[in-house]
């Protein structure tokens, strides 16, 4: 009724209160459409497809606008010389041959390898360790275990923060640890070995790079323990208590009973933690900011550097984009894993 | 693995206490030092003569500089708005989509479950230079906004993923009791799974919100601002001023950014670690 004039709508004979039949019937059929409407509504989403479709539809949509166009928008950024604030140009591969002459870009590709591999396979093994130590009964077993949790909870650059603190040179806790360790050596063996120069942890190629891996490595334990920890507990016990029988070491039934049996979880979580390390930003960001001189940078860390830092969006971008095919064959190949896992 | 009949003490020491001592000991020790540093007066903090993990004379000046000198509670309002907002997003997003893809078939939906895993495992650091970019075009830089509608890009994969794996574990029979019944689809989905999925669902948010809290590198990029900043950044970027690190308060920042999430973990321990495992066994 609406966008009539009101006066329609009032009855001609004032006596008779309820409305005229028309009006009733108008009522009653825009009722009735409405009815209708909702319930082809819902018949429409008994479909499964079109309920599929509507509740994927949120998820997708974020996807596409936050992750496929961005993506796309950055393969076409790698191919300009794009400059913050300035219209982009295409130049081809360009950027990417400047990389590879550029030794800093190099550089940050062995470190990346070398961060990566060595952090991952220190937080598998100490985690896998204390993981098994956490499995035995004991008492405050849950308080332990939520405790073990928290460096990995806290947020990154905080923690981080404590770190830098923790390794400077001239104030903090390792330096004087180990000043106390050369002291105490001297009195020792009563001798003088000198004047004690503590390394300067950030500010050496070699140990800054030695810090970013403590660092990471310290803030991954928790999460390799008690993943593997959650692999642990499905293990029967009466597969140990059979080993026993067969007399075998703590060792052997490590390798022989558990490490089979939690494989298919301790893979992926392995392969998870590889993305994630491979990627890492803040870790670096904090501690090092990829010095000294560019000796500590990630891809992550130099595609900053070169992209917000300089503004050099372009180059920032292809740098970025190098983790891509690294990253592709991880995910394809943990598809397969899955897949294969999958049938059996 | 509990301790056996027959093992001496000794051997228990060495091959459980002592190493399980040196692990807690190395996790912890830098929330101590975070603790410690933060009220020790300057005096002690730059003497190098003093055994460093002990303090002499505790002073909350830190704190109250951390307080009162600094935004320190506006930047936890951020982020604690900013977590909350981006968390029921998407929860939102990740509920609809993971009831859809553990029990609706529809053509795609195999390909949906493996975009969703794609983008589970592509990391923010991919992508934030061009997100910059949209971010920007959106006339969202510098805007709360900009993290609340970028953090889900890492978490409805999550909360996906994670509830797909959940809600797989709900029997289908109640559902379809549901619908003989006369339930429609979506009624069983809200009266039936939904509140059953709803440990599951605890878990994705509880993580997803640890997660807001901790990001950097997109608040870092994103927002410029003082008053707009998120504890993470606003402690690293408006703490340290060039080269001169006041450590008595940063490290107060770093304590007061890490308890509240804390705090929250330590209530919700076992959702937090069912979603963190679920997550990676899918």
């Amino acid at each position: 009724m609406r966008g009539r004039p009101l006066l329609n709508t009032i009855p001609k004979n004032p006596t008779r209160a309820t409305p005229s039949p028309g009006v009733l019937r108008s009522q009653e059929a825009a009722a009735r459409q409405r009815l209708s409407r909702f319930a082809t509504m819902t018949t429409w989403l008994e479909n499964e497809a079109v309920l599929g479709y509507v509740l994927m539809a949120p998820a997708l949509l974020l996807i596409v606008v936050f992750i496929a166009y961005p993506f796309s928008l950055g393969v076409w950024l790698s191919l300009t010389d794009k400059l913050v604030g300035k219209p982009a140009n295409f130049i081809g591969l360009r950027n990417f041959t400047h990389l590879f002459e550029s030794q800093i870009f190099w550089g940050t590709v062995w470190n990346t390898v070398f961060f990566t591999l060595t952090a991952t396979v220190l937080k598998a093994v100490l985690g896998m360790w204390l993981a098994v130590l956490l499995n035995r009964k004991m008492r405050f077993a849950r308080f332990i275990r939520a405790t073990v949790l928290l460096p990995f909870i806290v947020p990154t650059v905080l923690r981080g923060l404590a770190w830098v603190w923790m390794f400077d040179a001239t104030f903090s806790v390792f330096n004087w640890g180990l000043l106390w360790l050369w002291q105490t050596a001297e009195g020792l063996f009563n001798a003088d070995f000198g004047y004690f120069r503590g390394p300067l942890w950030l500010g050496d190629p070699k140990w800054a790079m030695f810090s970013i891996i403590l660092v990471n490595t310290w803030r991954g334990i928790p999460f390799f323990a008690i993943s593997f920890l959650a692999g642990l507990q499905t293990v029967p016990s009466e597969l140990y208590d059979a080993g026993d029988i067969d007399g075998a070491t703590g060792w052997q039934k490590f390798w022989h009973i558990t490490v089979p049996l939690i494989k298919p979880i301790a893979v992926v979580v392995i392969v998870f933690s590889f993305v994630i390390t491979f990627a890492d930003f803040q870790v670096v960001y904090v501690l090092t900011r990829g010095g000294p001189h560019n000796s500590t940078h990630l891809f992550a860390t130099l595609a900053y550097q070169l992209g917000m830092a300089s503004g050099n969006l372009g180059e920032g971008a292809a740098v970025a984009l190098f983790m891509f095919p690294f990253l592709a064959l991880v995910i394809l190949w943990q598809l397969l894993y899955l897949r294969k896992e999958g049938n059996q | 693995m509990e301790a056996r009949v027959g093992e001496t003490f000794r051997k228990r020491l060495i091959v459980f206490y002592i190493p399980l001592l040196m692990f807690l000991v190395a996790l912890l020790f830098p929330f101590y030092w975070m603790m410690v540093t933060s009220v020790k007066p300057d005096v002690e903090l730059y003497n190098a003569r003093n055994a460093p993990f002990f303090v002499w004379h505790p002073t909350l000046s830190h704190w109250l500089y951390l307080f009162q000198n600094t935004i320190f509670t506006r930047w936890a309002w951020n982020t604690f708005c900013i977590a909350t907002a981006s968390t029921a997003v998407s929860l939102v997003a990740g509920v609809l989509a993971g009831y859809a893809l553990s029990r609706l078939k529809f053509p795609g939906s195999t390909s949906f479950g493996i975009i969703i895993f794609i983008t589970y495992l592509v990391p923010p650091t991919l992508l934030f230079i061009p997100l910059a970019s949209v971010i920007a075009e959106l006339r969202l830089l510098d805007s709360p906004w900009a993290l609340i509608l970028t953090y889900p890009t890492f978490l409805v994969p999550f909360s996906a993923w994670l509830l797909m794996g959940y809600f797989k574990t709900i029997p289908r029979e109640l559902e379809e009791c549901a619908r003989i019944d006369g339930a429609t689809r979506l009624q069983a989905m809200t009266k039936i799974v939904l509140p059953l999925g709803m440990p599951g669902i605890l878990s994705a948010g509880i993580f997803s919100f640890t997660l807001s809290w901790n990001e950097f590198l997109y608040a870092l990029v994103f927002i410029s601002s003082p008053q707009q900043k998120t504890i993470p950044v606003g402690v690293v970027s408006e703490l340290i001023k060039g080269d001169v690190f006041f450590w008595g308060a940063l490290m107060a920042g770093a304590l007061f950014g890490s308890i509240p999430i804390a705090f929250i973990y330590s209530f919700f321990v076992e959702h937090y670690v069912s979603g963190m495992t679920g997550a990676v066994k899918g």
